[in-house]
């Protein structure tokens, strides 16, 4: 556990001392912020021409909390990897690697010690997106539960999206190596879902069941279901089990 | 306190150490000589913990690196070939992050911290980022780093590479000093490196020990003997007999189907030799000098000694003259 709380504090600190951090923060808030100013005037406009036709205009939730959620997922999509391609790979290549493998920590602990200091430094970018939800709030009738189980989602979807990005770095000593594996095995698993309309009934459900994308659906909605609680942790439990394998092979 | 027991690491087909056993006895520092890709980093690795042989076992303070892992690496401090190190650090915090994966206690880590930084003359650069540092202070952090939980075994890979003559001779010192309380295993390939800080010397090349023995004993072997090897068909019984009394041979042994015959080097014998087999009408099958191969690796090694020496002796000429 000591050795854990050591390797995350390491690995937090990394991202803030290097200009890596506040790159992809202003980067992604730049474009986070541009949706939600696009969402929210088009629903504006949207409501404007309803009232005047007297028709019921869709909720807020609907109409711009859940787009802007699902443009995220796109935006982290593209981030992700390069969040954790340093992770193993740079180690590798300095050879620092060798260093924390002979020391007396397990490489369990090591591989639990970086993602957790990554996940953090996700959540920590996420947390300011949370002034998108907190203007609504001033001047909507926004619902909070749909709010809080999209971030939830949000927050395990990206964990996913970690757990892969950090079993690519594990294999190769390049780091943009990893990160073009990292994305292009995120988005397969995003898009394997699309497959699902016209292969058979059963292998369609099994398609529409791996995809990555599929799970967030409900959280989006509001709904906390435990089988997709369950489908990210384990996903998350695999990969993390497989970066450990990877690295233990020499 | 290390024990490598028929130690063998294949890469694919490539056998980078073959069947290497050694002990190294508490406080007793071990020098591993070769030339480079002989296996010194692989079977260090090995005994770090940082990879699996393919067979052999290796036991260090009598836990097995592969079955007790963690215990055995709170047991060693370990330098990796050119000291890998993080260079967004400075060298305190990178120094207290080892201590703290180290598992010294957060009380004693400050004491550590000075001790480590003390022993390897680095008070001065504690505040500096690690990349801003030249490749001599690195070396150094990473000896600090080996040191910094008071481990009982040190192995040191290449320990005084990149380093100036003045910080060579320091840095020996510094390795002499920690003998006793702890036991070390160093590589190089400068030979007056291991006579001067070594209690024992391994001399591998291609992944085999070529030869196991103190410094002393190592030179008088190389410098005073030859041996030639021989096949004679032939009553083997008086052909030893008689090969005893040629001038300058020591001894004569038999090796498996063959002959071994021991001069002091004063005279190259092998034309008395043949002269005298044939005469006595045996048959020579075959003859050939050996323990060539270990002199091979010295004249290798002895190459780069002639610049070392050169260094060293300017180095005491300033030194003179300060």
């Amino acid at each position: 556990m000591k050795n854990i709380w050591a390797i995350f504090k390491k690995e937090l600190s990394t991202y803030f001392v290097s200009p890596i951090a506040y790159v992809m923060f202003l980067v992604f808030l730049l474009l986070a912020g541009y949706f939600f100013y696009s969402l929210t005037a088009a629903f504006n406009l949207q409501s404007t021409h309803y009232t005047q036709y007297n028709m019921a205009r869709g909720s807020i939730n609907d109409m711009v909390m859940a787009p802007l959620f699902y443009n995220i997922s796109i935006i982290l999509l593209l981030m992700i990897p390069l969040f954790t391609m340093r992770m193993y790979s740079e180690e590798k290549k300095s050879g620092t690697l060798e260093v924390l493998l002979t020391s007396p920590i397990s490489s369990f602990e090591l591989v639990i010690g970086k993602f957790l200091g990554s996940l953090s430094l996700y959540i920590i970018m996420l947390f300011f997106t949370l002034v998108y939800s907190a203007i609504l709030f001033f001047y909507s009738n926004q619902d909070l539960g749909p709010i809080i189980s999209s971030y939830l989602g949000l927050i395990l979807m990206g964990a996913s999206y970690i757990s892969i990005g950090l079993l690519c770095s594990s294999l190769t000593e390049n780091q943009l190596v990893a990160a073009v594996i990292s994305f292009g095995v995120l988005l397969f698993l995003w898009v394997i879902g699309w497959a699902a309309n016209f292969a058979g009934p059963d292998l369609g459900k099994l398609l529409s069941y791996i995809s990555i994308i599929e799970h967030f659906n409900d959280f989006a909605k509001g709904i906390i279901d435990s089988k997709d609680v369950v489908f990210y942790l384990s996903f998350i439990g695999v990969n993390l089990f497989l970066t450990n394998q990877s690295i233990q092979l020499k | 306190m290390i024990e490598v027991t028929k130690l063998t690491k294949k890469y694919g087909d490539f056998l980078a150490v073959n069947n290497i056993s050694f002990n190294v006895k508490q406080g007793e520092i071990l020098g591993f000589l070769g030339p480079n890709g002989a296996g010194k980093t692989t079977t260090m690795r090995i005994i770090a913990g940082y990879m699996p042989p393919t067979a052999g076992t290796t036991k260090v303070a009598g836990y097995d690196v592969f079955e007790e892992p963690i215990k055995v690496k709170s047991q060693i401090g370990y330098l990796p070939e050119n000291s890998p190190l993080y260079g967004h650090m400075t060298v305190k915090d990178y120094l207290l992050f080892m201590a703290e994966i180290k598992g010294v206690a957060k009380a004693q880590r400050k004491s550590r911290l000075n001790e480590a930084l003390h022993k390897c003359w680095l008070e001065d650069v504690q505040d500096r980022l690690v990349s801003h540092l030249s490749k001599g202070y690195k070396q150094r952090v990473g000896i600090a780093q080996a040191l910094i939980h008071d481990p009982p075994v040190l192995i040191l890979d290449e320990p005084t590479i990149g380093l100036d003559p003045k910080q060579i001779i320091q840095v020996r010192n510094m390795i002499r000093s920690l003998k006793g309380d702890h036991t070390i295993i160093l590589s190089t390939h400068i030979l007056p490196e291991v006579s001067m800080t070594c209690d024992r010397i391994v001399i591998i090349n291609k992944g085999q020990v070529v030869a196991m023995d103190t410094p002393e004993a190592l030179s008088k072997r190389l410098k005073g003997t030859e041996k030639i090897y021989l096949q004679v068909m032939g009553a083997v019984d008086k052909i030893c007999a008689r090969l005893g009394t040629i001038k300058g041979v020591l001894n004569v042994s038999t090796h498996q189907d063959g002959i071994i015959v021991e001069n002091d080097g004063q005279a190259d014998i092998r034309p008395y030799l043949a002269e005298i087999i044939v005469k006595n009408k045996w048959k020579l099958l075959e003859m050939r000098s050996v323990g060539m191969s270990l002199e091979e690796i010295f004249l290798q090694l002895t190459t780069v000694e002639k610049t070392q020496i050169t260094q060293k002796g300017q180095e005491a000429q300033q030194e003179v003259r300060r």
